[in-house]
């Protein structure tokens, strides 16, 4: 009576999808076995189901940007540990841990490059730091990345991959909520296009700042978007979520996600909002 | 002095507690039998002066946070009733509901007209639930900008009353975009031209206090807490025990004192010995002096400076170095 059984789904880990090493790796969603070169050139994008897989910043930069034009600035801003945080690790040493495990400086990296031909500043967030959690550091690169696009009179593009604000900063992490949307609000002012892109994870005090003020909202498939997350949510309302919650789908059926972009087009489209606003309508004056 | 009510009893007040109420008892002894206890009776009361003393200056963040959520600490629209000589509710986000946990309104606060808003808790299991633990949902935090551009429209000054365990986590709130509607109302708090004040009367917890706490002014009550997560949820995450609450409020530093040594507020507002429920009508008069002497300031002030000013103290936020 095998056959008569429930089809248990299998569980999927939340945590640590870092791309192992070795040659083929195994389809989170699927379950397809893949060859990592093939993987590479897709994007990380499961040929066979569309699952994209979390990646990082620098795979980003090389999806998104005209070869060799994106630039950092800001690299060396780093964190003080200011409330001097220990749980069953000092903040400090998990911090300089985190540093040379991932090779990254902070959960978000902030640089100036082209895509297709158009500048743009660009923050991009990376989940492999610390959960993408935002500390003072992040509120402060974002911030500068702002002034940095009024600037240059450029758009600025944010990636969110961030599990919230950063605990071991505090209310100095709460803060930065304040600080990123009231530098949006200014550059909203100066007349620049901001677009926000949500990948798996944005949730929390990310999604509750930059992540949803953007002029245009793009994200991608399947990505957890969200204010509270599954786990909370659950247990204060004792009841299963409803399949495909706070999925980037669900999301944009209730209104808050603009369009959900295939990884595989990201760069065009992207850059399909950037020539819109670039383009200059003629005045009637001026044409007549 | 009457015998308390051992319900409301925190675990550090019982010493002195207990010996308030022996006091008492011996008290209506001595008036029962005629019997001379005056000299007893004032010894103790010394003793229990010296105790209250001894523990309430010197309480633990934890301790601050159980007196942040005693059932009995003044809500705001306690503080709203108290202060105010007119207050018009206005109810509604005019997009989907009214939210009870937020509440919003015109109102006179001696010689100035200014809008107030903030969360509000119940008292009774019956309220509790009708205001939701004073846990708002999206449509609370839009009513609350609906009333603040009201007040930026119109000149008037904006006062924010924070007390809340957080932003409701619930499926409905999620659909409405929950985190959209914090993120708007930091966004346009902002970039008000008219003067903010912010006051923490009791619980600030994270995205759901600084919804609507943005501002020209952050006060904090002596005995409350604002930080990125509850203790209990920051224990949970990162001590896999929310129980370890005590132990993640002191590493995340959520009192008035530390927010005050980390520059992120601009004045503790002192409570009466034991908290703002011992006198519930001395720390609302406080309050209410407190923030009139931060509008008088404030008023000095064009908007278009005062907009430069506040954008300014919050790019300043933050603990960095390169």
């Amino acid at each position: 009576m095998d056959w008569f059984k429930r089809k248990k789904e299998t569980l999927k880990p939340t945590d640590k999808k870092e791309i192992p090493d070795g040659l083929w790796i195994k389809c989170e969603n699927c379950g397809e076995i893949i060859y990592k070169k093939e993987l590479e050139k897709k994007y990380y994008v499961c040929p066979k189901c569309d699952y994209h897989f979390r990646i990082g910043y620098d795979i980003y930069v090389s999806i998104l940007f005209d070869e060799g034009t994106f630039e950092e600035f800001n690299q060396n801003i780093k964190s003080t540990d200011p409330l001097n945080f220990k749980d069953s690790k000092k903040y400090s040493d998990k911090y300089k841990a985190t540093v040379k495990k991932t090779g990254i400086n902070e959960a978000v990296i902030t640089g100036v490059g082209r895509i297709e031909k158009h500048q743009v500043v660009m923050a991009l967030m990376d989940f492999r730091f610390l959960g993408g959690s935002m500390g003072s550091v992040v509120g402060e690169k974002i911030s500068r990345a702002i002034d940095k696009a009024m600037e240059l009179k450029c758009p600025l593009i944010i990636l969110s991959s961030s599990g919230g604000a950063r605990m071991h900063e505090g209310i100095l992490s709460l803060m930065q909520l304040a600080k990123t949307s009231a530098k949006l609000a200014r550059l909203s002012q100066q007349g620049l296009p901001y677009i926000s892109l949500l990948t798996n994870p944005t949730t929390g005090g990310t999604t509750a700042s930059y992540a949803m003020l953007g002029d245009v909202h793009i994200a991608e498939p399947g990505a957890l978007i969200g204010f509270a997350g599954p786990r909370v949510i659950k247990q204060t309302i004792g009841q299963d979520l409803p399949p495909g919650f706070q999925r980037s789908e669900f999301v944009q059926e209730h209104g808050f996600i603009d369009v959900i972009v295939h990884r595989h087009e990201l760069k065009q489209r992207i850059a399909g909002i950037l020539d819109f606003f670039a383009h200059k309508n003629n005045s009637r004056a001026e044409s007549a | 002095m009457a015998i308390k009510n051992n319900k409301f009893v925190l675990e550090f007040e019982k010493p002195v507690v207990e010996l308030e109420n022996k006091i008492a008892e011996m008290r209506e002894y001595a008036m029962s039998t005629g019997l001379e206890l005056e000299d007893d009776i004032k010894r103790l009361e010394k003793k229990a002066k010296q105790l209250r003393k001894e523990i309430y200056s010197n309480l633990t963040r934890w301790q601050r946070v159980q007196l942040a959520r005693h059932p009995l600490r003044p809500y705001t629209l306690d503080y709203i009733n108290k202060m105010c000589q007119y207050f018009e509710e206005l109810h509604g986000d005019r997009r989907f509901a009214d939210d009870p946990a937020i509440v919003a309104g015109l109102a006179k606060l001696d010689q100035y007209s200014v809008v107030i808003v903030g969360q509000q808790k119940g008292r009774d299991t019956k309220d509790k639930l009708y205001r939701n633990f004073g846990m708002p949902n999206p449509e609370g935090y839009r009513k609350a900008l609906r009333v603040m551009e009201l007040g930026a429209k119109f000149g008037k000054p904006i006062i924010t009353l924070i007390d809340t365990p957080g932003a409701y986590p619930g499926i409905g709130a999620e659909e409405r975009g929950q985190a959209e509607a914090i993120a708007y109302n930091l966004y346009a708090m902002s970039h008000m031209p008219v003067p903010i004040i912010n006051v923490i009367i009791g619980e600030g917890a994270s995205g759901g206090a600084l919804g609507i706490g943005v501002g020209d002014r952050i006060l904090m009550m002596e005995n409350t807490w604002y930080s990125v997560i509850s203790p209990e949820g920051c224990a949970a995450i990162l001590w896999r025990d929310a129980a370890a609450a005590p132990t993640a409020a002191e590493a995340m530093k959520v009192t008035a004192e530390d927010l005050q040594k980390l520059d992120i507020i601009d004045e503790v507002i002192p409570e009466p010995e034991g908290g703002a429920h011992h006198n519930p009508d001395e720390a609302i008069a406080t309050v209410k002096k407190v923030i009139l002497k931060h509008l008088e300031e404030l008023m000095q002030i064009p908007p278009q400076e005062l907009v430069e000013q506040r954008i300014k103290k919050y790019e300043k936020m933050g603990a960095w170095t390169e």
